[in-house]
């Protein structure tokens, strides 16, 4: 029963990700009993949930990235769609560049779009990190900046990538019944999870973002570290850039990863993060992305007035917030608190007042 | 304090005046700079003008925001409550029970409701102000496109007039080729700017508020230990940046006269990189409330002198990010110079040596 109860703290911070998910489920059932439905369409399965796990594979990989740099550096990265766009405007440069294209010549794209990546992390890690900027306004530089040169890049069009391979990484490759975004989302999520569980990365990030300088008393350089964060969001925003560019299957520098970062850090702080760094659950992230993805969907599904989608979406957000905000669960637990001292009331008669509230405070203190 | 000073010059320059020292050092040499390379365009008043003529609105943000991120928040949604409130007014001028005065009072409210609101959630509440002004932001968004989609343009007589109603200076104007001479031209909403610019200074300076905001935004658990009420503080200087948004969404749709769902977009960002600029950080604490309106006038001038250059649009994005990341590099650079001899101050310096003057006094 203890060990239950201790394995269930652990997991408390995905509990709000999970019940908006439930929530979102429930409303979505309620609208139509088809919602898990698949369908096998040309080989490949089409439905909600594949739809919601295909359409959700960047916001996933960019709020990983977002995860680290939050928990490091008590700050957010607000242009990644624009590293993103430059990131793709490269692979898309190298690939039309190419003549023949092979899988090698999309892999060898991709690999030069990652170190585009972490040139560009490099960037923004440099100025938080040696330079002490807050991440917000350092980003900020390429937020503005950013587009108009993934616009230079691509020669002031919107190339389109019209190739047998990388349409196929954008939906699906034959024999596989999983659309490619989606085993590609995988594979990167069980990297993250990988290095997580074998490397120091996540006890070093969690101790920069708690106390810098106690960390670096302790013999860790915090620069470092956070500059490591802002080199892996670089490569984490490559990343989606090449999925969203195969996706779309032309490279559209106004529109591509336009405003993701709002739905990144709100993945974040959806997966019961703080926002202030210190201690991070990236699978919260992920559920908390999903979610997102879902919750716009669920949105859609209902038919809602396209033009109010934003303000819904807003009035959701705001009512998670405030349910999950620490005033309002201290409270929630004072009335239950209320509630048990008024049943062991009526189960102890005879005692006085004074009494039963003793006995309350020490039996929560037992709990 | 002042006779003091001059007593004993050494006194240390707080980090709050020396951002806004270099912030207007920057903007001397920036605007010297644009006289020197196009002196036929920026050596007329007008053109000086022309930047608080066009842009009132962003000026009016700024100054909200600048509260709010000296007491430590961050408020992204004044770009979108601006936004929200031209349409607003627009439609109501444009309805039958239209009045100017209604108008007014309708920004005013939509920029109140929008404040108490974060300043609620965040302040008693204890939420992230990113999360909760990310929710404002797109609540304004989508209540802007609920209202209407298309542009509304103001015709009516009464704020058409009021519109194009303009203050010339006669003594001050450039003679035009033909010889006529014409005098500068200044729109209501500078007048507006210059009263608020004012108000806002005097109440970050040496209202009871002001100091506490500096306090809460320096260290808000010293704050709190201090006596002072750090919720009311903060809530109070989210009601001040709505109300700041609202009343820019008025002036400008005094300046277009039309509403339009691009209005207002992207003024978050502006605003932000003008207050760095103004040297407003955003850790909260530090920062000149002067410092608000001299960003915002050093990130149009360089906007304005790029225009002038006539390098393409996209060379501007790029050119104006890469003179952000010099400010900010540059700024970086002063502080950590100035951190390497001594401890910083979190408190501005007409905060600190108050106490110790007091208390030489008594020692005295």
């Amino acid at each position: 029963m203890l060990r239950l109860k201790a394995y269930v703290n652990r997991l408390s911070h995905l509990f709000l990700p999970l019940s908006v998910l439930a929530l979102l489920i429930i409303i979505n059932l309620i609208k139509g009993a088809d919602y898990f439905s698949i369908t096998m369409v040309n080989g490949a399965f089409y439905g909600n949930i594949p739809n919601i796990l295909f359409g959700a594979s960047e916001l996933v990989i960019l709020s990983i990235g977002m995860t680290l740099v939050t928990a490091a550096s008590r700050g957010q990265d607000i242009s990644i769609g624009e590293i993103g766009a430059i990131t793709s405007a490269t692979f898309v440069l190298y690939v039309l560049n190419a003549g023949n294209v092979t899988v090698w010549t999309i892999l060898v794209g991709f690999l030069i779009s990652c170190v585009v990546g972490i040139i560009i992390g490099a960037f923004n890690g440099t100025l938080v990190s040696v330079f002490k900027v807050q991440p917000m306004v350092a980003t900020l530089i390429l937020f503005l900046g950013g587009r108009s040169i993934a616009f230079m890049i691509d020669g002031k069009v919107s190339p389109i990538l019209a190739n047998e391979i990388s349409n196929k990484i954008g939906t699906v490759i034959p024999g596989i019944p999983i659309q490619t975004p989606i085993i590609l989302t995988a594979v990167f999520i069980a990297i993250v999870a990988v290095v997580l569980k074998t490397t120091n990365l996540r006890l070093y990030v969690e101790s920069v973002g708690i106390n810098p300088s106690a960390v670096r008393l302790n013999g860790i350089d915090p620069k470092k570290i956070i500059f490591l964060t802002f080199l892996i969001m670089g490569v984490c925003s490559a990343v989606a850039g090449f999925i969203a560019v195969n996706k779309a299957g032309r490279h559209d520098s106004v529109n591509i990863l336009k405003f993701i970062m709002m739905d990144a850090i709100l993945a974040v702080a959806l997966g019961g993060n703080s926002l202030a760094g210190g201690k991070f659950s990236i699978s919260g992230s992920i559920i908390g992305a999903y979610t997102i993805e879902m919750l716009n969907r669920t949105l859609l599904r209902l038919e809602v007035n396209p033009e109010a989608i934003k303000s819904f979406k807003a009035v959701f957000i705001i009512i998670l917030m405030v349910i999950a905000s620490p005033v309002v669960r201290v409270l929630v637990g004072k009335v239950l608190d209320r509630i048990k001292t008024f049943y062991s009331d009526r189960q102890t008669d005879g005692l006085n007042n004074a009494a039963v509230s003793i006995t309350g405070a020490t039996g929560k203190k037992e709990e | 304090m002042r006779s003091l000073n001059t007593t004993k010059p050494k006194t240390r320059l707080s980090n709050s005046n020396l951002l806004f020292m270099i912030a207007g050092i920057i903007f001397v040499l920036m605007y010297g700079f644009a006289l020197i390379s196009y002196p036929g365009s920026f050596m007329q008043f007008q053109t000086f003008f022309d930047l608080f003529n066009l842009n009132s609105a962003l000026f009016i943000v700024t100054l909200g925001l600048c509260v709010v991120m000296i007491a430590g928040g961050i408020d992204i949604s004044v770009g979108a409550v601006c936004g929200l409130v031209t349409m607003a007014c627009a439609m109501l001028l444009q309805s039958t029970m239209g009045s100017i005065w209604g108008a007014l009072l309708l920004a005013l409210g939509i920029g109140t409701a929008f404040g108490v609101l974060h300043g609620f959630l965040i302040a008693y509440l204890e939420i992230q102000p990113f999360i909760i002004t990310l929710g404002g932001m797109f609540l304004a968004q989508g209540l802007l496109t609920t209202l209407h989609k298309d542009p509304i343009n103001v015709t009516m007589p009464a704020f058409v007039s009021l519109r194009n109603f303009t203050i010339e200076i006669p003594w001050l104007g450039t003679v035009n080729r033909l010889g006529y001479f014409i005098p500068c031209e200044i729109k209501p909403g500078v007048i507006v700017v210059v009263v608020l610019v004012i108000i806002f200074a005097v109440l970050m300076k040496w209202s009871r508020f002001g100091r506490n905001v500096y306090a809460v935004g320096g260290n808000s658990e010293s704050a709190r230990m201090l006596g002072i009420n750090v919720k009311r503080t903060m809530f109070f200087s989210y009601v001040i940046s709505g109300l700041a948004a609202g009343i820019s969404g008025f002036v400008f749709l005094m300046t277009t006269g039309a509403g339009n769902i691009g209005n207002g977009a992207l003024f978050e960002m502006k605003a932000i990189a003008s207050n760095v600029i103004g040297g407003i950080l955003l850790n909260g604490g530090v920062g000149n409330l002067l410092g608000a309106p001299i960003g915002t006038l050093t990130l149009l001038t360089i906007n304005e002198l790029i225009r002038a250059a006539g390098v393409q649009s996209n060379l501007q994005a790029i050119v104006s990010g890469l003179l952000l990341y010099v400010f900010i590099v540059l700024q970086s650079i002063v502080m950590s110079l100035r951190g390497r001899r001594k401890f910083r101050l979190a408190l501005p310096s007409w905060l600190k040596p108050q106490q110790l003057q007091d208390d030489k006094k008594i020692d005295n």
